[in-house]
């Protein structure tokens, strides 16, 4: 079962941090994959940019609209994730819980949605015996 | 038929949700459960008065209900992938009695997970545990069916797709995944108490589901806590008829009658207190218990022994400090004869973000002042309490203390 760990913290937390605690967070992090890579619970992650980086894409009426941010009045931005293998919300829960920003801010843990199969496309077909 | 649906009746109220609970395991989902379960059932009331009642009727519903899931799951080709997931028959319906009791506390702590709402634990625990139907549970909650019928919907469908285990939790997590357990049983158990006082009349009483929960956990999970609960519900449960007086007003403790208290409760909730008190360490609940048992002993208000409730707020709230604890606190070092500490203790919590808007806070701190003479800083409190309190047997209660206050202001 796959699970993503949504990472989310105030990003002026961060930005109030001296250099010496920000390196030992991030050590922290690069551990603690280590650790999930180890236990054969990492699949994928990736810590992002803050968020005036980010860029919004619309596509309205076949028109693309593109604007900065988004700035929505949320108290904490989303800063990274993880996509973690688990057996079940148990699991994925407690590994969450050993994610070192999960002490700054918080992790949402949401459990994939895998798509439907590829619907067949229309034509005759050969295949059958 | 009468005596057949009367026979139904009490087969479902003995089996039903022991029985559910196998099922739910067996099956992976809460409604193919329920339904096999009910067709388990059905087919009981049409074979056993023909074939004659089996040996083992649990066991046979089980197996009954376990082949209805799977000709279901079968049937439905969106559910055909979930077929590989079930046990090979023979496998599944070796039933031993140990591994059934193991699936109600699986369901226990399922229907509790924290990753759930707590009004969702509620109504679940409710509805899966205590068998309640949607209509009991919502008329018990004082809520609209269809709006309690969502959220039990929305709450299985999370446990389905977020594969909330069902499973009862390992060694390391179980203290905590434990007090949600137990956090939910005494929600219901005071929503049960509370409600008694408002004006609605149900014929679901939450308190004794709560209690009947309580026991058997405390039956499955023999832990100091759930005997620390059990001791508190039943403590707490043994005064409500003194809770009120004939005119439906409210009354402090100190004001109950006495002898409205249920004394073979009482002795009860401390039989399961001394239980709890040999399981070391002392958690919450039992803390809490002690401190009920304390005033259920004591004959009239004034024999309260006020010294050791100080002790066990002591330990309480160096264990699990929290504002409201510290407002019980203050009070208990009040009327154990120290005013001016117990207000000055209230003072230091008063600009709590919890504190400052709980109208207890201030009917609390206005009866320390009244006792201690302030009648004008008592009237003020009294009326900031007012102000805050929302249930109506609440406010008439302040009411009443304000009039008494004014009273004995003229007077002067």
């Amino acid at each position: 079962m796959k699970y993503v760990a949504l990472v989310y913290y105030q990003e002026q937390l961060i930005n109030a941090m001296s250099d010496q605690e920000w390196h030992d967070l991030n050590q922290e992090c690069i551990t603690g994959v280590e650790r999930l890579n180890a236990q054969g619970n990492y699949l994928a992650g990736q810590a992002l940019q803050p968020i005036e980086t980010a860029t919004t894409v619309r596509v309205r009426d076949g028109e693309t609209l593109i604007s900065d941010g988004p700035f929505a009045e949320t108290k904490e931005q989303l800063a990274g994730f993880y996509l973690l293998e688990a057996h079940d919300l148990n699991e994925a829960l407690q590994l969450a819980s050993r994610i070192p920003p999960a002490r700054l801010g918080s992790i949402e843990v949401r459990p994939v949605r895998e798509l439907p199969p590829k619907a067949e496309p229309k034509k005759e077909s050969g295949e059958q015996p | 038929m009468s005596t057949e649906s009367s026979a139904l009746d009490s087969l479902y109220r003995i089996y039903s949700r022991r029985v559910q609970a196998t099922l739910i395991r067996l099956l992976g989902d809460f409604e193919l459960a329920e339904e096999a379960m009910q067709d388990a059932f059905v087919a009981a009331v049409q074979q056993w008065p023909v074939n004659g009642e089996p040996d083992n009727p649990q066991a046979w519903l089980i197996r009954t209900g376990y082949h209805r899931g799977v000709d279901q799951i079968r049937q439905r080709s969106t559910a055909r992938r979930r077929a590989h997931m079930l046990l090979p028959i023979e496998e599944a319906l070796e039933i031993d009695d140990a591994a059934i009791e193991d699936d109600s506390l699986r369901l226990l702590f399922t229907c509790c997970h924290p990753s759930l709402s707590i009004e969702a634990r509620i109504a679940l625990t409710l509805r899966e545990m205590c068998g309640l139907t949607t209509e009991q549970v919502a008329s018990a909650l004082l809520m609209k069916p269809t709006t309690l019928a969502q959220r039990i919907v929305r709450a299985k469908r999370k446990i389905r797709d977020a594969h909330i285990p069902y499973t009862v939790p390992a060694q390391k997590e179980l203290p905590e995944r434990l007090a949600d357990v137990l956090q939910v049983i005494y929600l219901v158990f005071n929503e049960g108490y509370s409600s008694s006082m408002g004006t609605a009349v149900v014929d679901i009483s939450l308190a004794r589901e709560a209690l009947r929960l309580g026991a058997e956990l405390a039956r499955l999970l023999p832990r100091g806590e759930v005997f620390g609960l059990m001791a508190l519900m039943l403590l707490n449960n043994a005064r409500r008829d003194a809770r009120q007086n004939s005119a439906g007003e409210l009354m402090t403790l100190e004001a109950q009658d006495r002898r409205l208290w249920h004394q073979e409760e009482i002795a009860s909730g401390i039989e399961w207190l001394e239980q709890a008190l040999a399981l070391t360490p002392l958690g919450y609940y039992t803390l809490q218990a002690s401190i009920a048992a304390v005033h259920s002993q004591a004959g009239s208000a004034d024999k309260t022994d006020w010294a050791r409730i100080v002790r066990l707020y002591d330990a309480l709230c160096r264990r699990f400090p929290s504002p409201i604890l510290t407002l019980n606190h203050a009070v208990a070092i009040a009327m154990n004869g120290a005013p001016e500490t117990g207000l000055k203790l209230l003072d230091d919590i008063a600009h709590h973000p919890q504190i400052s808007r709980y109208h207890l806070f201030h009917a609390a701190k206005a009866d320390l002042l009244r006792r201690q003479g302030q009648h004008e800083a008592a009237r003020s409190a009294y009326q900031q309490a007012l102000q805050l309190a929302t249930q109506a047997p609440e406010k008439r209660f302040l009411i009443s203390r304000l009039a008494e206050l004014e009273n004995s202001l003229q007077k002067k």
